[in-house]
């Protein structure tokens, strides 16, 4: 079988195999509900809280400070409906920005149906907010300013000092949610100490398994949940806990903390070796992603070339990538992202993303390469002209 | 089992001597579509079939749901089946009359059900005549159930009764599509891109009685594997009404490079469609069908404007059917929607007509250039190849 190049990981990742293990047998073996009295309760209840831990400790916050929800769109949900839900008065202004995830984009859109203003801030070429428009949009009336940590698209990284400097100054009432489902287990964050009250995070982007997430909520923020029910996760979040997930998550994010620093320097030079040999390739090309992005996530549009032609003639060297955000390559509609950092229309067609984990090696990344240098003559849709000069 | 499945069918019946080989065929198909129900006598008599099931677990709703996807059916009804007697009839009558009462939702403002009885008498030993049968029996209810009136003009539902060497008593009608026995006017090609019509034109021709094969050209990597998933699908739902379809799928991705690379931009597309034609026809030669189907549209794009059509049609020796050339998109749409493609046509996945396309394509092309820019290519062994290599898939649901 032809070796595989994994290089879809801000879709998802491979999970640890120590992940795997420890699921099957706490599905096997520790199968208890955590609310039930006895022991195999007590079993899975103390797996549940060591994972709350783990995870706690990864961001420098409180165990009672983490809440276990079903991946990053729950928390997502989770963070803006919960959070409005529950500070009713504190304001009807949101601000966000233009390059938001579906899952935090379709509740704004829902809360202007509500009659809330809420405001989308535009982006530069880079991909970062437009800090004087954050500071004309912030007032008194701003309840809550969100916006996606690590773009998923371009791996673009906010300023949260810089925002959290203009909320202190303008808007102190006002929380900061950060969609940080691509930014957890690869750059360090600590949202107690960098102004932060509401974090979403995800497992199956840390290696961890899907279905699983969690939505960092800090003591002095106050939220309603989503369900009602039997009251777990301190009333937020009602549901018996998906206990081998939760404990897989624990695991993965153990893990990828443990070589954070080692595999953000590494997939840092995978990065700037792969673009180092795209300029010396020939192809035309160029790099949406700007240099000091996460390196996780590498943006390339292609000239002349259909971003989904190009992905099947990869995945026939079984090299997978995505075009544009795998949630929304089906839609038939141009990137939002890249639009909004003003990449031309003709480029956004060809644009690929590569997102690289902890996994890839340097050979794999020259692979790719090679790859595209045979790939993208062949399927240039200029290429007649080409071919016959 | 007293319950039982009444089959009209239409025009078969206007058939001379051929009749029984289209009567035979309706009842094998039929039987083919009731597979896996229970074990049912299926019998033929006075222009009607009737299937007797002979088993308690029988399932009537799902039987119905297959048979009314059977091309030659008219309509359909469940019919409880008694003797010939009128005593007898009066008694199931009400029975039934009372059920169906019960189950009615629509009453006017005095809270009364209109109806009227329509009786049939096919045995002509019977004593009574056709509307002796109506008054006698339309007062008997009348009397028995309070709810009732009588509006012979405008009725809520009719009440209907056949007399034959047995009698029969229903009240609704099923509609069917009509249309000829599958598999009772040969075989055609049908050209499947996994769009909104092609799956139409196909429906189209069956339901005249043509047994199908399809042909799907699928250019990978140049679209989805998801494109190919597609058209499997759109087979299979089509397979409902023909009971199995042939699905050839041609490898087409080094051809179109090639009339890419070496026709002009312009022509693109109505040289790919002659091609594809010309394999098509070779597939049906091989597999004894006698014509083409595809779901041209007079003008609905630049390859489907007459000046296209007959160049395309120009490379074809077999008759070329295209049932939709008359047909608005709005009514193809109607179709799909009814026969159930629309919803997995319109999937999003790239097919092969959308990959190669123009900005301009040629709307007026003329046979004699095309043929001098197809001078250029070397595609013989190309088309050969790509035939050797057709991947035959036997769908069914």
């Amino acid at each position: 079988m032809q070796k595989e190049i994994y290089l879809d990981n801000s879709a998802t990742t491979r999970q640890y195999d120590d992940v795997t293990a420890l699921m099957a047998d706490t599905a096997a073996n520790k199968y208890g509900n955590p609310s039930s009295l006895h022991t195999k309760g007590m079993e899975a209840e103390k797996l549940v809280s060591s994972a709350r831990k783990q995870i706690a400790d990864s961001l420098g916050a409180e165990p009672k400070e983490i809440y276990f929800t079903s991946g990053g769109t729950e928390s997502n949900n989770l963070a803006v409906r919960g959070y409005l839900e529950a500070n009713p008065r504190k304001g009807k202004h949101i601000v966000t920005t233009k390059i938001e995830h579906p899952s935090v984009m379709e509740v704004y859109r829902r809360h202007e149906e509500q009659g809330y203003r809420v405001d989308y801030i535009g982006v530069d070429e880079k991909g970062l907010i437009d800090l004087q428009e954050l500071r004309d949009s912030l007032s008194a009336e701003t309840s809550l300013i969100s916006f996606i940590f690590v773009n998923n698209e371009t791996g673009t990284i906010q300023q949260l000092d810089k925002i959290a400097a203009l909320r202190d100054e303008l808007s102190p009432q006002a929380v900061i949610h950060a969609d940080a489902v691509q930014t957890y287990g690869k750059i360090r964050v600590l949202p107690g100490k960098s102004g932060i009250g509401l974090m979403s995070l995800s497992s199956h982007k840390i290696h961890g398994p899907k279905g699983v997430g969690a939505l960092y909520v800090s003591r002095s923020v106050r939220i309603k949940p989503l369900f009602y029910g039997g009251g777990q996760e301190a009333l937020i979040r009602s549901g018996t806990e998906n206990v081998p997930g939760i404990a897989g998550f624990g695991l993965a994010a153990k893990m990828t903390f443990e070589k954070l620093e080692a595999n953000y320097a590494k997939v840092g030079n995978l990065k700037k070796r792969f673009i180092e040999m795209l300029a010396g390739s020939g192809i035309d090309y160029r790099v949406n992603s700007p240099e000091d992005a996460s390196p996780y996530v590498i943006n390339i549009s292609f000239a002349n070339v259909r971003a989904e032609v190009l992905l099947h003639h990869l995945e026939q060297k079984g090299i997978f990538v995505s075009t544009g955000s795998a949630c929304s390559s089906h839609k038939n509609t141009r990137s939002h992202v890249l639009t909004a950092m003003g990449v031309p229309a003709a480029l956004t067609d060809g644009a690929i993303r590569f997102s690289l984990s902890g996994f890839n090696t340097q050979e794999e990344i020259e692979q790719t390469v090679d790859a595209l240098k045979e790939i993208i003559p062949v399927i240039d849709i200029n290429r007649r002209y080409k071919r016959r000069q | 089992m007293d319950k039982v499945i009444l089959v009209r069918y239409g025009e078969i019946i206007l058939k001379g001597l051929n009749r029984p080989v289209f009567e035979e065929k309706l009842m094998s198909n039929i039987k083919k579509s009731l597979y896996g129900l229970g074990k049912a006598d299926i019998k033929r008599s006075q222009a009607r079939i009737y299937i007797e099931p002979q088993e308690d677990s029988f399932d009537y709703t799902e039987a119905i749901a297959r048979l009314v996807k059977v091309f030659g059916i008219v309509s359909l009804s469940i019919a409880r089946k008694l003797p010939s007697d009128f005593e007898d009839i009066k008694k199931r009558s009400l029975e039934l009359a009372r059920e169906h009462v019960a189950s009615f939702v629509k009453k006017d403002k005095a809270g009364t059900i209109a109806f009227k009885v329509e009786a049939k008498r096919g045995d002509k030993h019977f004593p009574m005549q056709s509307p002796e049968i109506s008054a006698e029996l339309g007062g008997y209810l009348l009397e028995n159930i309070p709810v009732l009136k009588v509006d012979v003009h405008h009725p809520d539902f009719i009440f209907y009764v056949e007399v034959r060497e047995s009698s029969y008593i229903y009240c609704d009608i099923i509609p069917s599509n009509g249309g000829l026995p599958t598999g009772t006017n040969g075989k055609g090609v049908l050209l499947l891109s996994g769009g909104i019509d092609s799956p139409v034109a196909g429906w189209m021709m069956a339901k005249r009685g043509m047994e199908l094969e399809a042909v799907h050209f699928y250019s990978y990597p140049y679209t989805s594997e998801r494109a190919k998933d597609k058209v499997i699908e759109l087979a299979k739902i089509l397979s409902r009404y023909c009971y199995r379809i042939k699905l050839h799928i041609v490898p087409f991705t080094e051809i179109q490079l090639e009339i890419n690379d070496k026709c002009p931009e312009d022509h693109l597309t109505i040289i790919i469609r002659r091609v594809m034609m010309k394999i098509a026809e070779r597939i049906a030669v091989k597999s004894g069908a006698l014509a083409l189907i595809t779901g041209e549209s007079l003008g609905q794009v630049a390859s489907q404007t007459l000046h296209s059509l007959a160049v395309t049609n120009a490379v074809c020796e077999m008759p070329v059917f295209r049932p939709l050339i008359g047909m608005d998109k709005n009514e193809v749409i109607d179709i799909a929607r009814r026969i159930d493609t629309f919803e997995t046509s319109i999937l999003p996945y790239e097919d092969c007509c959308t990959v190669f396309v123009a900005k301009h394509p040629k709307t007026r092309p003329k046979l004699g250039e095309v043929e001098k820019y197809e001078e250029a290519l070397q595609i013989e062994e190309m088309m050969e190849k790509a035939i050797n290599d057709t991947e035959t898939i036997f769908v069914t649901e």
